[in-house]
């Protein structure tokens, strides 16, 4: 029976003009460019300094943050209203001030003030433009040493040497393609079949289907099983893009990303089903569907860490499949962490599966 | 044993009552019309029979089987055609017929005899898609899906409403041929005609069923006096009938329009003051019944 179901499945989602496709280009679109559209780097933060000393040093320093690639040296003038009016109509993130006399202090004491102004419509921008300027800064005063400093030059001076551990170039593209990866899986697996089973109901062909010997479980699997399938590929897909484009191959084991998919799939088939058993259209449906995928994308630490939220939104987190699968996700692919680190997202994700589940079938019994 | 036994059945949604204490049996072999109104109940009658729906009281059995208990056996017994198209619009011809084949575990060969009348007016279509067929032969298409498993009744729900007289005319030569092939049908239709293609007819009102007969009973039982009228100013005549004292309904009835007649209701009189209103080459008669008439009684009712 299952057979003959499962064989119109392929047929109808064959012959749709557009579905096949998607399953290629959906992963496509994802991994080629999203991981550059979420990119939290930040770069070209244009800056206008205003200079009024205009000595040796103070070109130098303009010289320093002009030849950095974080900074994008708009204009150098000697008007600080004429720098803030370029900021108010959008044209400069970032204004640096050199005094007059910046020079002389500097070589007399040892220490000059600089003023900087930035930005902050643009939150990100803003703090990691002042971190970038800061480090740039401290750089520049190591490096060119005032004569006042070199004659207290026996104090000892502190290093800190850092190193970045998992994803040592702090390559932000190696953070979020494992997570988008979760999202072509959790959008193809838990919403394409649910879409599938109201459009049955929407076109009334279910009606047709109900009064033949076709049973429910069959009719749901051979609804859900061909997702599972497509999801899979898609997820293949995704990890060669992957491999291909950013050179990103799984620190971990493939089994268990496998197996990590699979528990995420099912929880979100659950998900899909309760969701079509209680919608009679597909414009329902599609609605629920997008109030989910919304909280759960941005709630699942994909592109902001869940760890920074508030205590009651980590709460909503918490019960967020996503989130656990993101979690593995970047675990597995980034650090090789395997299913001894990994148990509590296991766990999570396999009473979200089994809950969800019964769930639906208690919800199936209620409207039939 | 009769093919279909209704026991007092009624079914609500919330509070619109869409059965209520319904009760028939239709015998083996019957053709079985339904008539009534939109939204008299008839879709969710089917449903029940169908064993889609549960009704909330009283029972049905079908060939035997309780429509509750037993409605796995009895799926593989029935045939139905839902009122609207429901097969797989993105699935040709050919593909559709032979799924509903192999879900009820067997195939268009073994029962070609009994759709092969049907099916031959497909075959030239065979590989177009069911969505692009037109109305008569997504029909034919729909009907040769729910025959397909050799079912020994067969529930079709406004089966012609939509298709064009050609088409309709051939649909009820099928049904009258599968009739003699010994399977049972209910249908519904709101076609006047195609009541008197019935062997007998039930008239459904606001959930009840108000008449069980042959056709040709329901006409005889039509309890009130009936006219026909004509005049050179049809349209306006039937405002001017349904103004004039005594008449109590009055309706377009193809050339003529008809009208029902109550107690101090007097011909001549309607004679001369139709004349005084203007209408010319004015033509009077009393009519005898149709099933049309029963149903606009029983609408107005």
């Amino acid at each position: 029976m299952l057979k003959f179901l499962l064989e119109k499945e392929f047929k109808q989602f064959f012959r749709h003009q557009f579905m096949p496709k998607l399953v290629v280009l959906f992963p496509l679109m994802i991994m080629v460019l999203m991981p550059w559209a979420t990119t939290l780097d930040i770069k070209d933060i244009d800056t206008i300094v205003v200079n009024h000393d205009r000595t040796g040093l103070s070109d130098d320093l303009v010289e320093t943050v002009g030849s950095s690639t974080y900074f994008n040296l708009k204009d150098i003038t000697d008007s600080y209203d004429e720098a803030l009016r370029a900021m108010e109509f959008g044209e400069a993130d970032l204004i640096v001030e050199i005094p007059a006399g910046f020079e002389n202090d500097y070589v007399e004491t040892g220490a000059a003030d600089l003023l900087v102004a930035i930005n902050t419509v643009n939150t990100t921008k803003g703090v990691l433009g002042r971190a970038y300027l800061q480090m740039l800064t401290a750089e520049f005063a190591g490096r060119e040493p005032s004569p006042a400093q070199s004659q207290t030059m026996l104090t000892p001076k502190l290093e800190v040497l850092v190193t970045n551990m998992y994803n040592p170039l702090l390559d932000y593209k190696h953070t979020m393609v494992p997570g988008l990866m979760v999202v072509v899986v959790m959008l193809l697996c838990g919403f394409m079949p649910a879409v599938n089973i109201v459009q049955e109901k929407e076109l009334g062909t279910i009606e047709q289907i109900n009064v033949t010997p076709v049973s429910k479980m069959s009719f749901i699997l051979a609804k859900i099983i061909p997702f599972w399938i497509i999801g899979i590929f898609a997820l293949v897909v995704c990890m060669l893009l992957a491999w291909c484009i950013y050179g990103l191959v799984p620190a971990g084991s493939i089994w268990c990303i496998l197996l990590f998919n699979c528990l995420f799939i099912l929880t979100m088939t659950g998900m899909g089903l309760i969701i079509s058993n209680q919608s009679s259209t597909m414009q329902q449906a599609t609605f629920v569907m997008l109030f989910f995928v919304i909280i759960f994308i941005m709630m699942c630490g994909l592109l902001t860490p869940v760890k920074s939220m508030p205590d009651w939104a980590q709460a909503i987190a918490a019960v967020n499949p996503t989130k656990y699968m993101v979690d593995a996700m970047r675990g597995i692919y980034l650090k090789g962490s395997n299913m001894t680190d990994l148990w509590q997202e296991a766990v999570a994700l396999a009473s979200m599966a089994v809950i969800l589940n019964i769930w639906a079938i208690i919800s199936y019994h209620k409207n039939s | 044993m009769p093919a279909v036994k209704v026991e007092n059945i009624s079914k609500s949604y919330g509070k619109t009552v869409a059965l209520d204490g319904v009760s028939f049996e239709v015998e083996q072999g019957e053709l079985f019309g339904i008539i009534g109104p939109d939204g008299a109940g008839k879709t969710s009658l089917f449903r029940i029979l169908a064993t889609l729906i549960l009704a909330d009281e009283g029972t049905v059995t079908v060939e035997g089987f309780d429509v509750v208990k037993d409605y796995k056996e009895l799926r593989k017994r029935i045939g139905y055609m839902p009122g609207r198209f429901s097969l797989y619009q993105d699935l040709s011809v050919e593909e559709n017929l032979q799924f509903f084949a192999a879900v009820f575990g067997t195939t268009i060969r073994e029962n070609y005899h009994l759709v092969g009348d049907i099916y031959k007016f497909l075959v030239p279509f065979r590989k177009r898609k069911a969505g692009k067929l037109s109305g008569g032969m997504k029909q034919k298409l729909a009907l040769c899906c729910a025959l397909i498993h050799k079912p020994d009744i067969l529930y079709l729900d406004e089966p012609t409403t939509g298709v064009d007289p050609v088409s309709r005319k051939e649909f009820w030569e099928m049904l009258k041929k599968l009739q003699r092939d010994g399977i049972t049908i209910i249908v519904s239709t709101p076609y006047m005609d195609e009541a008197n293609m019935c062997d007998r007819i039930a008239l459904i009102k606001g959930g009840r069923f108000i008449g069980i007969e042959t056709p040709e009973n329901i006409r005889r039982s039509f309890s009130v006096p009936l006219w026909a009228v004509r005049s050179g100013q049809m349209h306006r005549l039937l405002n001017d009938v349904r103004a004039f004292s005594g008449v109590k309904n009055c309706y377009a009835f193809g050339e003529t329009h008809h009208f029902t007649t109550g107690e101090g209701f007097d011909r001549d009189k309607l004679w001369s003051y139709l004349e005084g209103l203007g209408h010319t080459s004015l033509w009077l008669e009393p009519a005898e019944a149709t099933i049309e008439d029963c149903y606009m009684q029983l609408a107005k009712m």
